[in-house]
C-alpha cells in the first residue's frame, strides 16, 4: 500500500526544509468492538524513523490516538545531497519503508 | 423529586449532548485526569513544569474527533547546545493518555511537528517539550469535539 | 391568486427549465466543501496531506497491473488514464446498452473486469475497487459534472428523484427534507449540506477511510432508521444518478475529504 512522501528535491545548504509523510495504515485502536461484541485487536504503527544519509534526524512513538493513515510533518537542516529513508514499524510484525532523494547546492 | 419519564429523557439528552458521562461509565479504563497526571510525571519525572516557549495549534472546535490536525512548535534556536530533545502530546479522556512522542535534535533546524490525532471526546490536550538543558515546558488546550449527527454500524 | 401562480411558474420556466419547484437552482448549488471548516479544507486542498491520495496512488498501480485469465491490465486497452479517463467520471452513472440500465463507475469497472479481463468482480467497498474508482475519477478533477443527459436515462433519473423525495424510515424523513429544505442549518453540531456528490469516492474522517457514494447513502438511510438498500441495488443506482444530475455543473473533487 501506498505512502506519500513530500521532500523538496532541491535545497540550499543550511536551509531548513519541511518533510511530510502520509502512509496507509488502519491504526486499529484495540478499544473498539465488532458488531458481535468481540474486541477488535490492536493493530497500529508504533514507531516512525527518518534517517538522512544514515543518521537519524527524527523519530516518533505512536499510540492508538494517532489517526488512521498517519500523517507526520517535521523539519530538518539540508546539509548535503543524499537520501532520506523512512521506516514505519508496528504491531503484528508490520514494517514498511520509503525513501526520497535531495540535491543540496 | 420523582424521576418522571420526561425528566429522564431530558437528563439523557443532556448527557448525550455533552457526550461525556456514558463513555466514562461504560469504559472505566478511560484516561482520567489522574492518569493524565501520571503520564505527565512519566515524561518529566520530578522536574518542575514551566509554561511558555511551547505552542499548541489545534482547532478549538473539531468537526470529527477521528482526525484532528495538530501542530506543536517550540521557541528554540535549535543549536548544538540549545535545542529541543523531545515533544510529548497527551490527552485527558481517551482510553489512553498518550498520543505521541516526537524526538528532535539540533539537526532539526526548527522545533515543530504536525500530525493528526484522535479525540474520543471534548477534552484537554497537553503538549510538553523537553529541552537540551532538561527543562520541561508545557501547554494545554481545551478542545470541543463535535459528535457526528448520524453514525453507521461498524461493518 | 391564479395570476400570481402563473407568473411564478412562468418565471421558473424562463429561469431554469430543468429545475422543478423545491429543487436548488443551479447558481445556488454548493459542494460539501463549502460547508467544511478550514482544517478539513486544508486537508483536501494539498495532495501531500490528503489521505484520499493514498488510494489514488494504489489505483494508479492497479491500472497497470494485469488481472484475470485474459492477462490484461486497464492500461492495455485504455492507455494513459490522464487522457483516456479525463471527463469520464462526470458522466456516471451512465447508461449501459447491454444491461439496459444505468451502471455506476464501480459497476463499470467490474463489467470491464468480466468482459475484457476475464477477472472476478471486486467487492463493493473493497480497497481495490475504491482505489481504481478514485484513480479514474481523479482524472476528472475540476471537470464539471454532466451526468444524466442521455435520454435513455430519463426514467432512472425520475426514479431517483422520486426516491429522493420519498419519506422513509422511523424518522419519516426524505432526503429532500434535509438537503433541499434545510441545508446550511445544523443537525446536532454538524452542518447539513446540499448532498452534492462532487468528490466520491471520498475520504470521510468519520470512516477513517475512503468510501463510495453508495456507502454514504446507506449511512444516511441508517441515520433516518430506514432499511438501507443493498450495494448495487437499482434504487441506490437511481438515487446516485439523480444526485449526480442534481449536481450538474459542479466540478469533480475526487478524492474529496469530508468530516
Amino acid at each position: 500500500m501506498a505512502a506519500l512522501i513530500n521532500v523538496p528535491t532541491k535545497a540550499k545548504r543550511g536551509e531548513i526544509i519541511e518533510i511530510r509523510t502520509l502512509t496507509s495504515h488502519i491504526m486499529e485502536t484495540g478499544f473498539r468492538h465488532a458488531a458481535a461484541g468481540d474486541l477488535v485487536p490492536r493493530d497500529i504503527i508504533t514507531s516512525f524513523t527518518c534517517r538522512y544519509n544514515g543518521s537519524e534526524v527524527f523519530r516518533a512513538d505512536l499510540f492508538p490516538a494517532i489517526a488512521a493513515n498517519p500523517y507526520l510533518s517535521f523539519f530538518t537542516v539540508a546539509k548535503e545531497s543524499g537520501k532520506f529513508e523512512f521506516e514505519w514499524i508496528g504491531d503484528n510484525g508490520y514494517a514498511s519503508t520509503a525513501s526520497a532523494s535531495i540535491t543540496v547546492e | 423529586m420523582p424521576t418522571t419519564r420526561r425528566r429522564f429523557l431530558s437528563l439523557a439528552g443532556g448527557v448525550t449532548a455533552a457526550g461525556t458521562i456514558p463513555i466514562v461509565m461504560l469504559r472505566p479504563l478511560n484516561a482520567t485526569p489522574t492518569m493524565l497526571n501520571a503520564a505527565i510525571r512519566n515524561v518529566v519525572g520530578e522536574a518542575p513544569i514551566r509554561t511558555g516557549k511551547i505552542k499548541l495549534d489545534i482547532p478549538p472546535l473539531v468537526e470529527n474527533g477521528n482526525t484532528v490536525p495538530m501542530t506543536v512548535s517550540v521557541a528554540s534556536p535549535m543549536t548544538a547546545d540549545d535545542y529541543v530533545r523531545s515533544i510529548h502530546v497527551l490527552n485527558e479522556k481517551n482510553p489512553q493518555p498518550n498520543i505521541g512522542n516526537f524526538y528532535l535534535g539540533p539537526s532539526s533546524g526548527r522545533a515543530q511537528i504536525s500530525t493528526r490525532i484522535r479525540l474520543a471526546d471534548s477534552q484537554k490536550v497537553v503538549a510538553i517539550a523537553r529541552l537540551s538543558d532538561d527543562t520541561f515546558w508545557q501547554i494545554a488546550a481545551e478542545i470541543v469535539v463535535t459528535l457526528a449527527a448520524c453514525t453507521e454500524e461498524v461493518n | 391568486m391564479k395570476f400570481w401562480r402563473a407568473i411564478a411558474v412562468a418565471a421558473l420556466i424562463a429561469a431554469a427549465p430543468v429545475v422543478l419547484a423545491g429543487e436548488i437552482p443551479p447558481e445556488m448549488r454548493r459542494s460539501g466543501y463549502s460547508f467544511m471548516g478550514p482544517e478539513t479544507r486544508a486537508m483536501q486542498d494539498d495532495d501531500a496531506s490528503n489521505p484520499g491520495m493514498l488510494f489514488v496512488l494504489d489505483g494508479q498501480a492497479l491500472w497497470t497491473k494485469k488481472s484475470g485469465s485474459a492477462d490484461k491490465a486497464c492500461v492495455d486497452c485504455h492507455g494513459d488514464a490522464r487522457s483516456s479517463m479525463k471527463g469520464v467520471a462526470v458522466r456516471y452513472p451512465a447508461f449501459d446498452k447491454t444491461q439496459g440500465r444505468p451502471v455506476t463507475l464501480d459497476q463499470r469497472i467490474n463489467l470491464c473486469r468480466a468482459d475484457h479481463q476475464q477477472a472476478k468482480p471486486l467487492a463493493y467497498e473493497s480497497r481495490d475497487l475504491l482505489a481504481l474508482s478514485a484513480f479514474v475519477a481523479h482524472q476528472s478533477r475540476g471537470v464539471p459534472i454532466a451526468a444524466g443527459d442521455d435520454p435513455q436515462l430519463r426514467p432512472f433519473v425520475e426514479l431517483g428523484r422520486d426516491l429522493f423525495n420519498q419519506r422513509e424510515g422511523q424518522l419519516n424523513l426524505a432526503c429532500t427534507n434535509c438537503h433541499d429544505d434545510n441545508f446550511d442549518r445544523r443537525l446536532a453540531g454538524a452542518p447539513v449540506t446540499q448532498g452534492q456528490p462532487t468528490g466520491y469516492p471520498l475520504y470521510r474522517l468519520e470512516w477513517q477511510t475512503l468510501g463510495s457514494l453508495e456507502r454514504r447513502l446507506r449511512s444516511c438511510m441508517t441515520g433516518v432508521r430506514a432499511q438501507a438498500y443493498d450495494y448495487g441495488a437499482p434504487e441506490l443506482v437511481a438515487l446516485e444518478l439523480y444526485l449526480m444530475s442534481r449536481a450538474r455543473g459542479l466540478p469533480i473533487e475526487t478524492p474529496a475529504v469530508r468530516p
